[in-house]
């Protein structure tokens, strides 16, 4: 049963503007629309499944910890172990999110350069396409020798991964505006400072924000694998490092536990890089707008 | 009254005082070869609705553009005898431009989206505001002025689209067939109400359509276009008088002046 909330009045003047439309509000349960509940509740029930199984079967074939730890081992290792765990996802998080916002911050004004002047984009382009397409870790042990400092080192690297879907997908974003909008802005004769202000940075929006969810997930991948390629060397003491040297100390329940901070730590990049999407597109572009039919 | 006599030959070209828009000897070749648009001769007296009737092709749209200034004629010229002139010579014209799509900027509200030209031209804000909110209410929209476009009907949004064009207060409203995409009963209203808003505020009005119906009810004066290439074969004289409404819709009148104005575009169209 929905409610129906009485249309806003609007005075009658004869024209179509009357039809306000009729919002129906959904009920909700703590706070959350009936509807999205079972999107929730489904994976939350199959993950408790999951667990379930794989404590079972780790106890009922015996399985030894250095093998397969069960869930409840895992869990007790990340509690026991939070002291050194938590310090190395620190260090995990602030490269992550470093290299993010240099990401953003390189992309974005690389886009705008390039798309005032097609020479710089047809001289540069093709250098920010090399630097995509060369896997990170062939040249991580090469950028720590030259940089010297091991976090700048692994900044530069989770950089490199991330800021390529910002750069290309605001190009395209900055390019996408309305062509009879561009028309009108000429008619008023508005600067490219106007252009670049009113029009084309609102239209490459919703394509910065697709590049920065995949950028997001990117920047920690490319802060773990530099940070496997220094551990390797012995000198980090990110999430990487913590599973490297369990690892080598067959702590496997550690490993467990820095693993799933990771995927934790990925999971929780991607619901807020698409929380910040939502808050920014959902009144107005359709990729965020609920349709009913 | 036979037809004919109503829907007569424009009156020389040397009673009239100085026009608004003079456009001489135009011609428009696309880069492909195409000739869109062959040695037009057209003036637009200040204060006249005029329509530029054809079939698809004749380079109606093309001739509209051109006069906006967002095309430059390849032979010929466009000139603005009576409008500010830069340093460089080219007429700045104060023009309103509608498109046959609303052109909204889609992240932006009603009000924002009229505010636009103001906002470009350096407008106080609080003016540009105002301003804006007035003509929203001008094209019937008030109440709508925190509204996004897409949660406005295809007849809202060309209002809108309307009453950003005209936010600036211009001397000549330049339309390509804005209506086009309408059904024909939203048409018909915002048609009515286009005629209100030029019948009230006296700006010059270029209406491009391909519908004889639409050009007759709207016009003082039509311009019919031949296409292959674009040129113009009659310029004729809409003489009813204005402010008209669903009366004259449905008279005789304007059944007479349709079929002028429908024989006139079939020989245009025959060549």
């Amino acid at each position: 049963m929905s409610d129906i909330t009485a249309p806003v009045h609007v005075p009658h003047d004869g024209t179509d503007a009357e039809a306000r439309p009729i919002f129906t509000e959904e009920r909700r349960i703590l706070g959350i629309a009936r509807s999205t509940w079972p999107g929730i509740l489904a994976p939350i029930i199959i993950g408790i499944f999951a667990l379930g199984f794989w404590e079972w079967i780790v106890h009922a074939r015996s399985i030894p910890h250095y093998v397969l730890p069960g869930p409840w081992l895992i869990a007790k290792t990340l509690v026991a172990d939070w002291g050194t765990l938590s310090g190395s996802l620190w260090i995990t998080l602030r490269i992550t999110f470093a290299a993010l916002i240099a990401a953003v911050t390189v992309g974005v004004a690389l886009a705008i350069v390039f798309t005032q002047s097609k020479w710089l984009e047809m001289s540069l382009f093709p250098y920010a396409v090399i630097l995509q397409v060369t896997p990170v870790v062939s040249i991580a042990p090469l950028i720590i020798i030259w940089v010297g400092d091991i976090n700048l080192s692994l900044l530069i690297c989770a950089w490199i991964v991330a800021f390529f879907p910002i750069l290309s997908n605001t190009i395209m974003g900055l390019n996408s505006a309305d062509h009879n909008l561009i028309n009108l802005f000429q008619l008023y004769k508005a600067n490219r400072w106007q252009a670049l202000r009113y029009l084309r940075l609102p239209a490459a929006l919703p394509y910065f924000l697709g590049g920065l969810k995949i950028s997001g997930g990117l920047a920690l991948i490319g802060a773990v694998v530099a940070e496997f390629v220094a551990g390797s060397g012995g000198n980090a003491s990110g999430l990487a490092y913590r599973i490297l040297e369990s690892g080598y100390q067959l702590r496997i329940p550690r490993m467990f536990a820095a693993l799933i901070m990771i995927s934790v730590t990925g999971i929780a990049i991607f619901l807020l890089t698409s929380w910040i999407s939502h808050i920014f597109l959902r009144k107005w572009h359709e990729s965020a707008i609920k349709r009913e039919n | 009254m036979s037809a004919a006599a109503v829907l007569s030959a424009s009156t020389d070209e040397a009673s009239k005082p100085r026009p608004l828009v003079s456009i001489r000897d135009v011609s428009k070749q696309f880069a492909n070869g195409t000739i869109a648009v062959r040695d037009v001769n057209l003036d637009l007296a200040r204060g006249e609705f005029v329509s530029l009737l054809g079939p698809s092709g004749c380079g109606k749209s093309t001739l509209l553009r051109m006069i906006s200034g967002l095309g430059e004629p390849s032979r010929g010229t466009i000139e603005w005898p009576t409008s500010p002139h830069d340093a460089e010579g080219h007429a700045s014209p104060d023009l309103g431009f509608v498109f046959q799509e609303p052109t909204l900027m889609p992240w932006a509200t009603a009000l924002k989206n009229v505010m636009l030209p103001l906002t470009l031209k350096g407008a106080n804000k609080r003016d540009a505001e105002a301003q804006a909110a007035t003509m929203l209410s001008l094209v019937g929209l008030k109440g709508f002025e925190t509204s996004y476009p897409r949660e406005l009907s295809g007849g809202m949004k060309m209002r809108v689209s309307i009453a950003r064009a005209l936010v600036t207060k211009p001397s000549i409203l330049l339309m390509d067939e804005p209506f086009a995409a309408l059904d024909e009963i939203t048409r018909h209203k915002l048609n009515d109400d286009l005629l209100k808003l030029w019948w009230e505020q006296r700006f010059t009005a270029v209406f491009v359509t391909h519908s004889v119906f639409e050009s007759v009810y709207l016009s003082q004066r039509i311009v019919v276009m031949a296409a292959r290439p674009g040129r113009v074969m009659a310029d004729l004289t809409v003489d009813a008088p204005h402010p008209r409404d669903d009366m004259f819709r449905t008279s005789a009148q304007y059944a007479d002046l349709c079929r002028v104005a429908s024989q006139n575009l079939k020989k245009a169209i025959a060549g």
